[in-house]
């Protein structure tokens, strides 16, 4: 915003062929998607249909058997060695998730930890920022999340809105290229959606990388540049919500979405 | 309506055949708890129990209080004390960091470590802790000397074994070996009790792996690891009387040294070693307490109360009783 601290180089991701397998059922059946940078795109689908797991695999929570994740051109868990992609080591994959912030449906907020420390603790641990420099960016981020007088309290003193915010902030105290969200209202009360949502579209007209997996398709038309609707791990169409959303071109599309709305 | 009397029940209205209906409003009747004679009875029962036994304890020359007294702080006891203190003290210290490491063993994806891990737990979870120090005891004979070098290759140091394995050494070696077996169970069960979705988090926000486990996950996993480590710690500082096996004068050592020359002084000697060893519990309990209160920062929205606060709570509940008593 105002602060120098929260500028933001939006990141480009691509996903290229993407197979992954849990045992001997295949969750993602080839999935190609390209996200430019600044664009806001929202993954929809039926449960089971992969899209957690493709949100889990651009960070490398889940690794792809097949397939790999870049973002800005950088590889993400591998490394190209001749025809191969080679894993990275643990400690690499650690440092490349800086720049890839994630958020969860259940919030994860460490709870022995306040508010604050929350927020400012990756910078301190990963050595972008001294513990001073961290708590100011963590203090920004919680003003601009609407949370600035609760720096001192637990998470589960908060509600499940707050908690969520905080949870945002705790994500962009990495300055991230790409913000990930998995369904991230989805384990809120329907009256406390609305302010997640609020610092989600703040998010979105500031011109950050975001990717959102969600089931709240009013949200996805009015924020979303690119809507993907993905069923049986593959993508079955993707476009800009007046398409998607409003002329599916697909029945899978059309069934789900009379289901939906 | 067209029910017919009786039938239909008004909330509004008391029926009209209640004799002693109420007057006033049923919101401004003042409920009368329960009496509960079975409950007072019982009470009683007990304290006349307690009453009988306690007398007992005081006036039964069985016990000779004079002599309790006479040993209670003697030099040979707290020098005891002073032993148990100290191989308590190193023995839980140690036993705790190789539980943690014995627990990251087992937790650890390498099937070595796990079977290792494993094996260690199974074994010194097999042996009476008495034949562990025995055997310590006579390691001596067995290993004359101990050296520092590469495995099966040349030594750079060399220790001469009876020099270095002294009574003391024994003891904490031998306590450390079977605590650090019981603790890694209490350590994983604590890391286990950690929600997955910490270690996710921890992950997607990129922190080191040794900050991910010493800041995030097991700060939670303490809390869980406290109550068991410290019922373990309780069990330590008792299994510290066996190293009087080991020739060493603890305080029940010490005791039980003085009771061969002073034969008619056995019971209170007991009663001595007794009260001491409560005393020691009760400290670890206290300390507990708050190492617990401690570790449920952000776990429960408010922490529990000391027990100052429990009793200010009593004394005001009570107070504010008394008064509504005295209003009616």
């Amino acid at each position: 915003m105002s602060t120098e601290t929260l500028q933001i180089v939006p990141a480009a991701v691509e996903v290229h062929d993407v197979h992954k397998w849990y045992g001997s059922h295949r969750v993602l059946d080839g999935v190609d998607l390209t996200v430019r940078a600044g664009e806001v795109t929202v993954i929809l689908g039926p449960s089971g249909s992969g899209k957690s797991t493709l949100l889990r695999v651009v960070n490398h929570l889940e690794k792809p058997e097949i397939g790999y994740v870049s973002v800005n051109g950088e590889l993400i868990g591998v490394r190209k060695q001749g025809d191969h992609l080679k894993e990275l080591s643990e400690r690499a994959i650690l440092a490349q998730r800086s720049n890839i912030g994630f958020v969860f449906q259940n919030f994860n907020l460490f709870p022995h930890l306040t508010v604050l420390e929350n927020v400012a603790a990756a910078p301190v641990a990963t050595g972008k920022l001294d513990r001073d420099e961290a708590h100011k960016l963590a203090r920004e981020l919680l003003d601009r999340v609407g949370l600035a007088d609760k720096e001192t309290a637990y998470p589960r003193q908060l509600s499940g809105g707050q908690q969520q915010r905080v949870a945002i902030a705790r994500a962009l105290a990495l300055r991230p290229g790409v913000i990930l969200f998995d369904e991230p209202t989805s384990a809120l009360d329907p009256e406390l959606v609305g302010e997640v949502l609020a610092v989600i579209k703040d998010l979105a007209k500031s011109g950050t990388t975001l990717v959102i997996v969600t089931h709240e398709i009013g949200f996805a038309r009015e924020i979303a540049d690119r809507v993907v609707f993905i069923d049986g791990g593959k993508i079955v169409e993707q476009g800009p919500p007046s398409e998607v959303l409003d002329k599916p071109r697909h029945e899978r599309t059309r069934d789900f979405l009379s289901k939906v709305l | 309506m067209s029910e017919p009397p009786g039938a239909a029940v008004s909330l509004t209205e008391a029926p009209p055949s209640a004799t002693d209906a109420p007057s006033k409003p049923l919101a401004a009747q003042r409920v009368l708890p329960l009496r509960r004679p079975g409950r007072w009875i019982a009470t009683a029962v007990v304290l006349v129990l307690a009453a009988q036994f306690v007398h007992g304890l005081v006036t039964n020359p069985f016990y000779q209080w004079d002599r309790f007294g006479y040993w209670f702080l003697r030099p040979t006891i707290l020098d005891g004390l002073l032993v148990t203190l100290e191989v308590t003290a190193y023995s839980a210290v140690l036993g705790l960091l190789g539980g943690i490491l014995l627990a990251l063993a087992r937790l650890s994806k390498s099937p070595v470590l796990r079977a290792v891990s494993w094996i260690y737990i199974w074994t010194f979870r097999s042996i009476p802790l008495i034949v562990i120090l025995l055997f310590l005891y006579n390691f001596s004979a067995l290993y004359q000397t101990l050296s520092v070098g590469v495995p099966f290759g040349p030594a750079f140091f060399t220790f001469d074994e009876s020099r270095l394995a002294t009574d003391i050494v024994v003891a904490v070696v031998g306590l450390s070996l079977n605590q650090a077996a019981y603790a890694a169970e209490a350590v994983r069960g604590g890391i286990l009790s950690v929600d997955q979705g910490q270690h996710e988090a921890a992950a997607a926000l990129g922190l080191p792996k040794g900050y991910q486990f010493r800041k995030v996950v097991f700060p939670q996993a303490l809390r869980s690891i406290t109550p068991n480590y410290v019922n373990q710690l309780i069990d330590l500082v008792k299994a510290t009387s066996l190293v009087f096996y080991v020739s060493l004068l603890d305080l029940f050592g010490a005791a039980q040294t003085m009771g061969a020359t002073y034969p008619g002084d056995i019971v209170p000697l007991l009663l001595v070693v007794t009260v001491w060893y409560l005393i020691l519990t009760t400290v670890v309990s206290v300390v507990q307490f708050y190492v617990e209160r401690y570790f449920a920062r952000g776990a429960t929205r408010t922490l529990p109360p000391t027990p100052l606060q429990k009793l200010r709570t009593a004394v005001s509940d009570l107070r504010d009783r008394v008064r509504r008593e005295a209003a009616v």
